[in-house]
Protein backbone atom coordinates (compact mmCIF):
# COMPACT_ATOMS: atom_id res chain seq x y z
CA UNK A 1 0.00 0.00 0.00
CA UNK A 2 3.30 2.50 -0.19
CA UNK A 3 1.90 3.55 -3.41
CA UNK A 4 -0.90 5.38 -2.19
CA UNK A 5 0.62 7.45 0.92
CA UNK A 6 4.26 8.41 -1.81
CA UNK A 7 3.71 11.07 -4.62
CA UNK A 8 3.42 9.62 -8.24
CA UNK A 9 5.63 10.59 -10.66
CA UNK A 10 5.23 12.41 -13.27
CA UNK A 11 5.08 9.65 -15.82
CA UNK A 12 1.85 8.08 -13.79
CA UNK A 13 0.07 11.27 -12.81
CA UNK A 14 0.35 13.10 -16.12
CA UNK A 15 -1.12 9.89 -18.27
CA UNK A 16 -4.01 9.76 -15.95
CA UNK A 17 -4.71 13.64 -16.24
CA UNK A 18 -4.71 12.84 -19.97
CA UNK A 19 -7.03 10.00 -19.26
CA UNK A 20 -9.79 12.34 -18.20
CA UNK A 21 -10.35 13.75 -21.56
CA UNK A 22 -11.55 10.40 -23.03
CA UNK A 23 -12.78 9.21 -19.87
CA UNK A 24 -15.59 12.28 -19.96
CA UNK A 25 -16.45 12.03 -23.72
CA UNK A 26 -17.08 8.29 -23.17
CA UNK A 27 -19.08 8.41 -20.08
CA UNK A 28 -21.85 11.56 -22.09
CA UNK A 29 -19.79 13.19 -24.35
CA UNK A 30 -18.44 15.75 -21.94
CA UNK A 31 -15.52 18.23 -22.10
CA UNK A 32 -12.77 17.82 -19.30
CA UNK A 33 -12.36 21.52 -18.14
CA UNK A 34 -13.01 22.26 -14.38
CA UNK A 35 -12.87 26.20 -13.84
CA UNK A 36 -16.90 26.31 -15.64
CA UNK A 37 -17.83 25.18 -12.28
CA UNK A 38 -17.14 28.34 -10.79
CA UNK A 39 -19.76 29.75 -12.99
CA UNK A 40 -22.55 27.39 -12.09
CA UNK A 41 -22.05 27.82 -8.63
CA UNK A 42 -22.36 31.80 -8.79
CA UNK A 43 -25.52 31.14 -11.36
CA UNK A 44 -26.75 28.54 -7.99
CA UNK A 45 -25.75 31.49 -5.65
CA UNK A 46 -26.82 34.69 -7.41
CA UNK A 47 -29.61 36.54 -5.17
CA UNK A 48 -32.62 37.71 -7.36
CA UNK A 49 -32.11 40.86 -7.33
CA UNK A 50 -28.25 40.62 -8.36
CA UNK A 51 -29.87 39.02 -11.63
CA UNK A 52 -26.48 39.16 -14.13
CA UNK A 53 -27.22 37.93 -17.67
CA UNK A 54 -23.99 35.77 -17.73
CA UNK A 55 -25.39 34.13 -14.98
CA UNK A 56 -29.34 33.24 -16.05
CA UNK A 57 -28.99 29.54 -17.11
CA UNK A 58 -30.14 26.45 -15.77
CA UNK A 59 -27.08 25.13 -13.81
CA UNK A 60 -28.80 21.97 -13.13
CA UNK A 61 -27.71 20.81 -16.79
CA UNK A 62 -24.63 21.15 -15.87
CA UNK A 63 -24.90 18.88 -12.51
CA UNK A 64 -22.46 16.36 -14.18
CA UNK A 65 -20.00 18.49 -13.66
CA UNK A 66 -21.07 19.54 -10.16
CA UNK A 67 -20.85 16.08 -9.60
CA UNK A 68 -17.34 15.64 -10.99
CA UNK A 69 -15.70 18.50 -8.61
CA UNK A 70 -17.19 17.08 -5.82
CA UNK A 71 -15.42 14.02 -6.53
CA UNK A 72 -12.54 16.07 -7.12
CA UNK A 73 -12.77 18.01 -3.23
CA UNK A 74 -13.35 14.06 -2.04
CA UNK A 75 -10.59 12.59 -4.02
CA UNK A 76 -8.17 15.13 -2.60
CA UNK A 77 -9.50 14.37 1.20
CA UNK A 78 -8.61 10.87 0.60
CA UNK A 79 -4.99 11.26 -1.17
CA UNK A 80 -3.81 14.51 1.18
CA UNK A 81 -5.63 13.29 4.44
CA UNK A 82 -6.60 9.45 4.08
CA UNK A 83 -3.38 8.52 2.45
CA UNK A 84 -0.97 11.67 3.58
CA UNK A 85 2.19 11.53 2.41
CA UNK A 86 4.55 11.16 5.31
CA UNK A 87 7.13 13.22 3.92
CA UNK A 88 7.62 17.24 2.61
CA UNK A 89 7.65 17.57 -0.87
CA UNK A 90 10.65 16.47 -2.26
CA UNK A 91 12.06 19.88 -4.24
CA UNK A 92 15.04 20.12 -6.37
CA UNK A 93 17.99 21.50 -4.68
CA UNK A 94 17.85 24.62 -6.91
CA UNK A 95 14.46 25.71 -5.91
CA UNK A 96 15.54 24.90 -2.06
CA UNK A 97 17.95 27.24 -2.63
CA UNK A 98 15.56 29.75 -3.98
CA UNK A 99 13.09 29.73 -1.71
CA UNK A 100 15.43 30.12 1.09
CA UNK A 101 16.35 33.28 -0.70
CA UNK A 102 13.18 34.36 -0.72
CA UNK A 103 13.48 33.92 3.29
CA UNK A 104 10.76 30.84 3.27
CA UNK A 105 11.28 28.30 5.88
CA UNK A 106 13.39 25.11 5.00
CA UNK A 107 12.86 22.48 5.07
CA UNK A 108 9.33 22.74 3.58
CA UNK A 109 6.36 22.27 5.58
CA UNK A 110 4.72 18.96 5.33
CA UNK A 111 1.63 20.47 3.83
CA UNK A 112 1.25 21.04 -0.25
CA UNK A 113 0.93 25.10 0.66
CA UNK A 114 3.67 26.88 2.25
CA UNK A 115 2.64 28.34 6.04
CA UNK A 116 4.01 31.33 5.39
CA UNK A 117 1.24 32.19 2.68
CA UNK A 118 -1.59 29.89 4.01
CA UNK A 119 -1.38 30.18 7.94
CA UNK A 120 -4.55 31.63 9.03
CA UNK A 121 -4.53 35.55 9.41
CA UNK A 122 -6.15 38.68 7.86
CA UNK A 123 -3.19 39.60 5.83
CA UNK A 124 -3.05 35.78 4.43
CA UNK A 125 -6.63 35.27 3.92
CA UNK A 126 -6.96 38.96 2.43
CA UNK A 127 -4.13 37.99 -0.27
CA UNK A 128 -5.50 34.63 -1.01
CA UNK A 129 -8.74 36.19 -1.49
CA UNK A 130 -7.62 38.27 -3.91
CA UNK A 131 -5.47 36.27 -6.00
CA UNK A 132 -8.27 33.81 -5.80
CA UNK A 133 -10.41 36.70 -7.89
CA UNK A 134 -7.28 36.96 -10.57
CA UNK A 135 -7.88 32.91 -10.87
CA UNK A 136 -12.08 33.04 -11.51
CA UNK A 137 -11.65 36.46 -13.44
CA UNK A 138 -8.74 35.42 -15.40
CA UNK A 139 -10.19 31.80 -16.69
CA UNK A 140 -13.84 32.73 -17.15
CA UNK A 141 -12.23 35.68 -19.47
CA UNK A 142 -10.07 32.90 -21.23
CA UNK A 143 -13.09 30.62 -21.28
CA UNK A 144 -11.42 27.94 -19.48
CA UNK A 145 -8.09 26.84 -17.08
CA UNK A 146 -5.08 24.73 -17.04
CA UNK A 147 -7.45 21.44 -17.77
CA UNK A 148 -9.73 23.08 -20.61
CA UNK A 149 -7.08 24.80 -22.28
CA UNK A 150 -4.11 23.27 -21.83
CA UNK A 151 -4.86 19.83 -21.98
CA UNK A 152 -8.14 19.40 -23.50
CA UNK A 153 -7.97 22.32 -26.00
CA UNK A 154 -3.81 21.65 -26.50
CA UNK A 155 -4.93 17.96 -27.16
CA UNK A 156 -7.44 18.92 -29.60
CA UNK A 157 -5.44 21.27 -31.65
CA UNK A 158 -7.12 24.61 -31.25
CA UNK A 159 -5.43 27.66 -31.82
CA UNK A 160 -7.55 29.74 -29.18
CA UNK A 161 -6.25 27.25 -26.22
CA UNK A 162 -2.78 28.08 -27.12
CA UNK A 163 -3.19 31.73 -27.49
CA UNK A 164 -4.87 30.87 -23.39
CA UNK A 165 -1.67 28.69 -22.95
CA UNK A 166 0.65 31.24 -23.79
CA UNK A 167 -0.98 34.37 -21.75
CA UNK A 168 -1.60 31.67 -18.58
CA UNK A 169 2.45 30.62 -18.61
CA UNK A 170 3.48 34.34 -19.03
CA UNK A 171 1.70 35.75 -16.26
CA UNK A 172 2.59 32.94 -14.28
CA UNK A 173 6.28 33.87 -15.01
CA UNK A 174 5.74 37.47 -14.24
CA UNK A 175 4.43 36.77 -11.07
CA UNK A 176 6.83 33.87 -10.01
CA UNK A 177 9.89 36.07 -11.10
CA UNK A 178 8.87 39.68 -10.16
CA UNK A 179 6.57 39.33 -7.16
CA UNK A 180 6.54 36.01 -5.33
CA UNK A 181 10.23 36.76 -4.32
CA UNK A 182 9.70 39.70 -2.66
CA UNK A 183 6.74 38.58 -0.80
CA UNK A 184 7.60 37.89 2.87
CA UNK A 185 9.86 41.28 2.56
CA UNK A 186 6.79 43.18 1.46
CA UNK B 1 -28.75 10.24 -9.50
CA UNK B 2 -27.00 6.86 -10.87
CA UNK B 3 -26.25 8.46 -13.80
CA UNK B 4 -24.22 11.13 -12.20
CA UNK B 5 -22.29 8.18 -10.27
CA UNK B 6 -19.54 7.84 -13.06
CA UNK B 7 -18.34 11.43 -13.01
CA UNK B 8 -18.30 10.98 -9.16
CA UNK B 9 -15.91 8.20 -9.37
CA UNK B 10 -13.38 9.94 -12.22
CA UNK B 11 -14.03 13.19 -10.18
CA UNK B 12 -12.36 11.46 -7.46
CA UNK B 13 -9.79 9.60 -9.78
CA UNK B 14 -8.93 13.39 -10.72
CA UNK B 15 -8.58 14.97 -7.42
CA UNK B 16 -6.62 12.11 -5.95
CA UNK B 17 -3.86 12.79 -8.70
CA UNK B 18 -3.89 16.41 -8.34
CA UNK B 19 -3.00 15.62 -4.68
CA UNK B 20 -0.51 12.58 -5.56
CA UNK B 21 1.33 14.08 -8.57
CA UNK B 22 1.52 17.72 -6.10
CA UNK B 23 0.46 19.73 -8.86
CA UNK B 24 -1.68 21.36 -5.90
CA UNK B 25 1.37 22.51 -3.95
CA UNK B 26 2.61 25.86 -4.10
CA UNK B 27 6.03 24.79 -4.04
CA UNK B 28 5.83 22.92 -7.29
CA UNK B 29 4.22 25.60 -9.09
CA UNK B 30 7.48 28.05 -8.10
CA UNK B 31 10.05 25.08 -9.09
CA UNK B 32 8.12 24.70 -12.55
CA UNK B 33 7.95 28.58 -13.35
CA UNK B 34 11.58 28.86 -12.69
CA UNK B 35 12.61 25.61 -14.75
CA UNK B 36 14.39 24.22 -11.43
CA UNK B 37 12.71 20.93 -12.20
CA UNK B 38 11.18 18.59 -15.17
CA UNK B 39 8.06 17.21 -12.73
CA UNK B 40 5.51 19.86 -13.55
CA UNK B 41 6.48 19.64 -17.07
CA UNK B 42 6.39 15.65 -17.58
CA UNK B 43 2.85 15.99 -16.31
CA UNK B 44 1.74 18.55 -18.64
CA UNK B 45 3.44 16.87 -21.71
CA UNK B 46 2.06 13.77 -20.65
CA UNK B 47 -1.37 14.49 -19.80
CA UNK B 48 -1.44 16.33 -23.57
CA UNK B 49 0.21 13.69 -25.29
CA UNK B 50 -2.08 10.98 -23.36
CA UNK B 51 -5.24 13.41 -24.30
CA UNK B 52 -4.02 13.84 -27.90
CA UNK B 53 -3.82 9.89 -28.34
CA UNK B 54 -7.14 9.31 -27.19
CA UNK B 55 -8.56 11.87 -29.49
CA UNK B 56 -7.13 10.30 -32.26
CA UNK B 57 -8.08 6.67 -31.72
CA UNK B 58 -11.81 8.32 -31.13
CA UNK B 59 -11.98 10.32 -33.88
CA UNK B 60 -11.11 6.71 -35.88
CA UNK B 61 -13.57 4.55 -34.50
CA UNK B 62 -16.55 3.56 -36.65
CA UNK B 63 -19.25 3.46 -33.05
CA UNK B 64 -17.85 6.78 -31.67
CA UNK B 65 -20.94 6.64 -28.96
CA UNK B 66 -21.00 7.89 -25.34
CA UNK B 67 -22.54 5.50 -22.62
CA UNK B 68 -25.48 7.66 -23.18
CA UNK B 69 -25.98 7.16 -26.66
CA UNK B 70 -24.62 10.38 -28.22
CA UNK B 71 -22.29 10.30 -30.88
CA UNK B 72 -18.99 12.05 -29.38
CA UNK B 73 -17.73 15.23 -30.43
CA UNK B 74 -15.32 17.56 -29.19
CA UNK B 75 -16.70 21.50 -29.46
CA UNK B 76 -14.58 23.81 -31.11
CA UNK B 77 -13.93 26.96 -28.78
CA UNK B 78 -15.22 30.46 -30.02
CA UNK B 79 -13.04 32.42 -32.29
CA UNK B 80 -11.07 35.05 -30.89
CA UNK B 81 -8.00 36.61 -29.46
CA UNK B 82 -8.02 39.20 -27.05
CA UNK B 83 -10.14 37.30 -24.30
CA UNK B 84 -7.74 33.89 -24.54
CA UNK B 85 -4.95 36.23 -24.43
CA UNK B 86 -6.00 38.85 -21.56
CA UNK B 87 -8.01 36.45 -19.30
CA UNK B 88 -4.82 33.55 -19.62
CA UNK B 89 -2.71 36.29 -18.28
CA UNK B 90 -4.59 37.50 -15.60
CA UNK B 91 -5.49 34.00 -14.44
CA UNK B 92 -1.35 32.87 -15.15
CA UNK B 93 -0.88 35.56 -12.75
CA UNK B 94 -2.96 34.04 -10.18
CA UNK B 95 -1.71 31.67 -10.16
CA UNK B 96 1.82 32.17 -10.05
CA UNK B 97 0.83 34.02 -7.27
CA UNK B 98 -1.07 31.41 -5.02
CA UNK B 99 0.52 28.43 -6.95
CA UNK B 100 -2.89 27.20 -7.41
CA UNK B 101 -5.49 26.73 -10.62
CA UNK B 102 -9.06 25.61 -10.49
CA UNK B 103 -8.72 21.79 -10.45
CA UNK B 104 -6.37 21.84 -7.64
CA UNK B 105 -8.36 24.27 -5.29
CA UNK B 106 -10.94 21.93 -5.17
CA UNK B 107 -8.92 19.07 -4.55
CA UNK B 108 -7.12 21.10 -1.92
CA UNK B 109 -10.01 22.44 -0.68
CA UNK B 110 -11.19 18.52 0.27
CA UNK B 111 -8.41 18.28 2.45
CA UNK B 112 -9.81 20.99 4.55
CA UNK B 113 -7.13 23.98 3.71
CA UNK B 114 -8.99 26.91 5.17
CA UNK B 115 -6.33 28.91 2.68
CA UNK B 116 -7.59 26.80 -0.57
CA UNK B 117 -11.04 27.44 0.41
CA UNK B 118 -10.73 31.15 0.92
CA UNK B 119 -9.16 31.07 -2.93
CA UNK B 120 -12.25 29.09 -3.92
CA UNK B 121 -14.53 31.97 -2.33
CA UNK B 122 -12.17 34.57 -4.30
CA UNK B 123 -12.42 32.86 -7.48
CA UNK B 124 -16.03 32.58 -7.21
CA UNK B 125 -16.05 36.21 -7.16
CA UNK B 126 -13.63 37.38 -9.85
CA UNK B 127 -16.02 35.05 -12.17
CA UNK B 128 -19.01 36.77 -10.85
CA UNK B 129 -17.14 39.97 -11.34
CA UNK B 130 -16.20 38.59 -15.04
CA UNK B 131 -19.74 38.10 -16.15
CA UNK B 132 -20.91 41.57 -14.11
CA UNK B 133 -18.64 43.07 -17.09
CA UNK B 134 -18.18 41.06 -19.77
CA UNK B 135 -20.15 43.50 -22.15
CA UNK B 136 -16.98 46.37 -21.24
CA UNK B 137 -14.23 43.71 -22.13
CA UNK B 138 -12.46 43.63 -25.10
CA UNK B 139 -13.01 39.78 -26.66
Amino acid sequence: MDWLLHPWPWYVAGPLIGLMVPLMLFIGNRSFGISSNLRHLCAITQPPQVDVDFFRYDWKEHTWSLVFVIGTALGGYLAGVTFANPEPVQLSAAAQGMLQAWGFALPVAQSLAPDELFHPGVRNFTFLFACGVLVGFGTRYAGGCTSGHAITGLASLQLPSLIAVLGIFGGGLLASWFLVPYMLYG
Amino acid sequence: MFRYLPYLFVGILFGFVMIKSEAASWYRIQEMFHFQSFHMFGILFSAIATAMASIQIIRRLHRRQALDGQVIDIPAKPPGRKSYLYGGLIFGFGWGLIGLCPGPVFALAGTGSLGAMIVLAGAMHGTWLYGALKQHLPH
